[in-house]
């Protein structure tokens, strides 16, 4: 193929991902308003959105094609995939730590009770057991 | 190309909308934090379409500083987040903005009228001693 | 200890070097010397001012493993995206979350941090509280109905590490968190 034929293809690769990753953030931005709670929406937050990225950053580069600029987008990538999760988790913390989670719409609550037993234990004995035993 | 960029920059628009109505709507500070997150990373993505139309680099290292500083504002929001009690992040109307001002001015005039009141009886008590509030072990 | 206490620093700091002169070349784009040499510089400066606790790493680098790794957490974060798109843009249908607590095998921290990067990304799960001490990772599952279960979302996160220490433990770890050895 020639280079004008492999620039079309290119193109219309970038264009496809471009269109993916455009759908994907709007698919974030629908799940953060209608998700009913806290950690539902933190989801919406995080997966859709870092795919979204990616897919836009591999747009960009296939449309640039060369020069230092696309190393740039590999680094934005990772540190989208670093840092989105690390947010979402101390949001989703914070959300059981000020009460804003609602128990009642969560099939089942693990952490809750797990927090209470060990809040029951600790008002007994000293706490040195190890609960791997 | 331009049917392209038109239908991408409609949905990364509506959906940053979308994420501006949950951070009005969302009833804790957390939940406005991560529909911030969401609209600084579609700021990533419009910018990234941006150079991608006009195949220009120079605006790559935005996107660097973008993805590296736009978590840390929900990061820093929740490693300080408080317990809010229920019904303080609601935004007030305009009915209920009158009533608590003139609740406030009423209390002032009280507090007016029983200072006005009281001032003559108080310097009596004050002859010598020391100011009031220092604390006297 | 054998090794004097600042060589034993540089040592275990050597691979944040690289990491910091990788970053720092790929900002600039160009692979050039001056590039590299600035990066070393401001990549020995950074990690002897700033101290940090360094990462204990005693585990081997299996290549296939990381292969597997990698080419599985992919399809699994277009897999996941997808799920959630389709639960965000299907009318009236509401996900009934979940939050499971799960009892990693691993002794390390930087296997859990990486088990709980990985299985924020890959579908149906979101990690809420991490218990360093214990390895307990408690994570949120956005509809229960999709991942099958709540026994498989565990089982999930299970394989995750499982796949995570393929990548990158040493034999006795492996051992002691009671995966054998694979041929």
């Amino acid at each position: 193929m020639t280079t004008d034929q492999w620039t079309t293809v290119a193109d219309v690769a970038s264009a496809v991902c471009l269109l993916g990753g455009a759908f994907l953030a709007f698919a974030a931005g629908v799940g953060v308003l209608r998700f009913p709670d806290l950690l539902a929406r933190m989801h919406a937050g995080t997966k859709p959105q870092v795919l979204g990225l990616i897919l836009v950053l591999i747009g960009l580069a296939l449309r640039l094609r060369s020069g230092g600029a696309v190393w740039a987008l590999v680094l934005v990538a990772v540190f989208q995939m670093l840092t989105a999760p690390v947010a979402a988790h101390m949001v989703g913390r914070a959300g059981y730590r000020t009460g804003k989670v609602r128990s009642d719409l969560l099939v089942v609550d693990e952490l809750t009770s797990d927090q209470e037993r060990a809040r029951v234990r600790d008002h007994g004995r000293a706490e040195d057991d190890d609960p791997r035993d | 190309m331009t049917a392209v960029v038109v239908v991408c920059g409609v949905l990364l628009t509506i959906g940053a909308f979308l994420a501006v109505i949950r951070a009005e709507k969302g009833p804790s500070m957390l939940d406005r934090t991560i529909a911030l997150d969401i609209v600084v990373t579609t700021m990533i993505a419009a910018v990234a379409l941006y150079a991608a139309v006009n195949r220009r680099a120079d605006v790559v290292p935005i996107l660097v500083v973008l993805s590296l500083v736009g978590f840390v504002g929900s990061v820093t929001i929740a490693r300080f987040a408080s317990v809010e009690p229920e019904g303080e992040g609601r935004v007030r109307t305009r009915e209920e903005i009158a009533a608590q001002e003139a609740e406030r001015i009423d209390n002032e005039d009280v507090a007016e009228e029983s200072r006005r009141s009281g001032r003559r009886t108080e310097t009596d008590e004050h002859h010598g001693g020391g100011a009031e509030g220092e604390v006297r072990s | 200890m054998s090794l004097h206490p600042r060589r034993r620093r540089w040592h275990t700091q050597w691979a944040t070097v690289v990491w910091l002169t990788v970053v720092w070349v790929f900002l600039w784009g160009d692979l050039t010397i001056g590039n590299i040499l600035a990066g070393l510089l401001i990549a020995l400066a950074v990690t002897a001012g700033l101290r940090m606790a360094p990462i204990d790493f005693h585990g081997r680098f299996r290549p296939v493993g990381v292969l597997r790794l990698v080419a599985r957490f992919a399809a699994d974060l277009v897999r996941a995206s997808f799920e959630v798109s389709l639960i965000a843009l299907r009318p009236r249908y509401v996900p009934r979350g979940a939050v499971i607590g799960v009892q990693l095998r691993s002794h390390s921290d930087l296997y859990l941090t990486l088990t709980a990067e990985l299985a924020s990304l890959v579908p149906g799960s979101l990690v809420v509280e991490a218990h360093r001490l214990t390895g307990m990772l408690y994570l949120h599952v956005l509809d229960v109905r999709q991942s099958g279960g709540i026994e498989a979302a565990r089982q999930s996160v299970l394989d995750q590490e499982e796949r995570v220490m393929r990548a990158f433990a040493s034999d006795e770890e492996l051992d002691a968190a009671g995966l054998g050895v694979r041929a």
